[in-house]
């Protein structure tokens, strides 16, 4: 009988964590179309959306409730089934990138260890890796299923720029995890908060800074962020794989690729930048000063604040540069980063071992 | 292909050097002139709060005048029909009545007096034609609207507001049309 009342209550923590992430995921988004139109209002001397509520600030909900009254429209020609499933497997793909990311250290709540992470398998990274090549089949569905040569044109190129950049993103993990020797994520971070200043020169991405940087392109290229954008150029494919699509289908692709900036932000922080470790502090003589909630409160904001400095990166590079041309990004992708990400499993295996011997 | 002038000049266009080609120094310059700009001021004029100053010639919609003592100072004299390129003004000519003389200044006056504003062109030469100060060009612009004939202006909606009765609105009008008339003949002089 106690077995079962605490599996019970297990359940119920992880459910509960599992909605507040979710919920905290959408709203993210949410706000992240609206700082995206900021920022670039901002960066081109503009002010960006500022009419509806204080500083414009009621814009995402206007945005959504235009969208969710849309006409919804399915073309005659498309395949029905399949023309629906798309949006629905890049949404789902999206959230559930998020569970194996963690949020925190853990909370102490009514006698009870909750740990912030919704699941902490020892194949956090192959899982992530799993989901984020599933969540292609989302938008290949929906190009394809519209029945739309450029929306099928859009799917393609989105398929093999995907593909192209997964390789050296796996290559760049390879090299981190010679450094880490664990795939659990939650593992990383505790490995990261060792370092020398407070945890901040334990940061992954001072030992592997090329491994990050093809990393960060190579997310750039799966989020199909500018300027890897070329699955939705709006200039040359009018919208890419969500061209047929209206009302909230569409808003369920769109929102799918903020959710995913989110979480790759999220992942990029946890590999590479600490997660929720906030440097220059150590952790545990402040949990033994202000008690352990507090530190695992601030924790979750610290990783909360990479994030968004991670969103920004994205919106930043978004205003600045142009659109790679096609066979500029498969050059890049196989010619420059795949040997670079080789070179750099290499050099770091060999350093581990000599360091290790 | 066989160039059409002597004028041609070949580019020859040179290979990328190996800092151009690591692509990111370059588009890290771009990030910070980018980054540079949100510190710069805004080109936006926020609209209804913020207006930009008009040009001192600029042309509105038409006003009809009168004079101090709030009489109409056309006199159909048609002037201003026979001006118009777009023929947009369209009058009617009446008589003025015994009894009538603290609303007309002279013995004939517009009983009708209608512009389509779809048709006119905001030339100004109306304004020019008159010799009796009655019409002028204001500042406003029209308003949109949905139907056609709500853009055809009878006298109630050119006259300017009567002297004796709203003599503040008046005076705003008034004052806004002196207002132009001197920078015009600043603007003319300069």
């Amino acid at each position: 009988m106690e077995f079962l009342s605490t599996d019970i209550s297990l359940i119920l923590e992880k459910f509960s964590i599992i909605v507040i992430v979710v919920l905290a995921l959408l709203g993210i988004a949410l706000y992240t179309t609206f700082a995206e139109r900021k920022v670039a209002g901002i960066m081109q001397d503009r002010y960006g959306p500022n009419r509806a509520g204080p500083f414009g600030l009621l814009q995402p909900l206007a945005d959504g409730i235009k969208l969710l009254f849309k006409e919804e429209l399915i073309p005659l020609a498309s395949n029905r089934i399949l023309f629906i499933l798309g949006p629905f497997i890049a949404m789902f793909t999206a959230l559930i990138t998020s569970a194996v990311v963690p949020w925190g250290s853990q909370l102490e709540i009514f006698d009870r260890t909750v740990s912030l992470t919704i699941a902490k398998p020892d194949i956090g990274i192959l899982y992530v890796f799993a989901v984020v090549s599933i969540g292609v089949f989302g938008m290949m569905i929906g190009g394809w299923a519209s029945n739309n040569k450029f929306s099928l044109l859009a799917a393609i190129r989105g398929a093999s720029q995907v593909i192209s950049y997964e390789l050296a993103m796996g290559l760049s993990i390879i090299a981190l995890l010679f450094v880490t020797g664990t795939m659990n994520l939650g593992e990383i971070v505790t490995q990261q908060m060792g370092g020398g200043l407070g945890g901040f020169l334990g940061w992954n991405v001072f030992t592997q800074p090329l491994g990050f940087l093809i990393f960060l392109v190579c997310v750039f290229a799966e989020c199909n962020r500018t300027p890897f954008d070329l699955p939705e150029a709006e200039s040359e494919l009018n919208m890419g794989y969500h061209q047929e699509y209206s009302s909230l289908k569409l808003g369920f692709f769109l929102f799918s690729e903020y959710i995913n900036m989110i979480v790759s932000s999220a992942v990029m922080a946890t590999l590479y930048f600490g997660g929720y470790d906030i440097p220059f502090v150590n952790e545990t003589s402040l949990s033994a000063a202000w008690g352990n909630n507090v530190v695992a409160i601030l924790g979750i904001l610290m990783l909360l604040a990479k994030i968004v400095f991670f969103l920004f990166l994205f919106m930043w590079v978004r205003w600045t540069i142009p659109r790679f041309r096609y066979d500029q990004l498969m050059d890049l992708g196989w010619r420059k980063m795949i040997p670079l990400a080789l070179a750099n499993m290499l050099i770091t295996g060999v350093i581990t071992l000599w360091l290790n011997k | 292909m066989q160039p059409l002038t002597n004028r041609v000049k070949v580019l020859e266009p040179k290979p990328l050097n190996f800092m151009e080609r690591l692509y990111l120094p370059n588009i890290l310059m771009g990030m910070v002139i980018t980054f540079k700009h949100i510190f710069k001021k805004k080109a936006t004029i926020q609209y209804p709060e913020q207006k930009r100053p008009f040009s001192s010639v600029f042309r509105g919609l038409h006003v009809l005048n009168r004079d101090e003592e709030g009489r109409e100072r056309c006199t159909a004299c048609g002037l201003c029909a026979v001006a118009c390129p777009a023929e947009a003004i369209t009058m009617e000519a009446a008589e003025r009545k015994n009894g009538e003389e603290h609303l007309y200044r002279e013995e004939k006056y517009a009983a009708r007096y209608e512009i389509n504003m779809l048709r006119c062109i905001f030339c100004g030469l109306c304004e020019e034609a008159c010799p009796k100060d009655a019409i002028y060009l204001s500042e406003t612009f029209a308003p949109a609207n949905f139907s056609r004939k709500s853009f055809i202006y009878g006298k109630p909606d050119l006259l300017i507001p009567d002297p004796v009765d709203a003599p503040e609105d008046f005076a705003r009008a008034k004052g806004l049309i002196e207002d132009r008339k001197q920078k015009a003949s600043k603007t003319l002089t300069a």
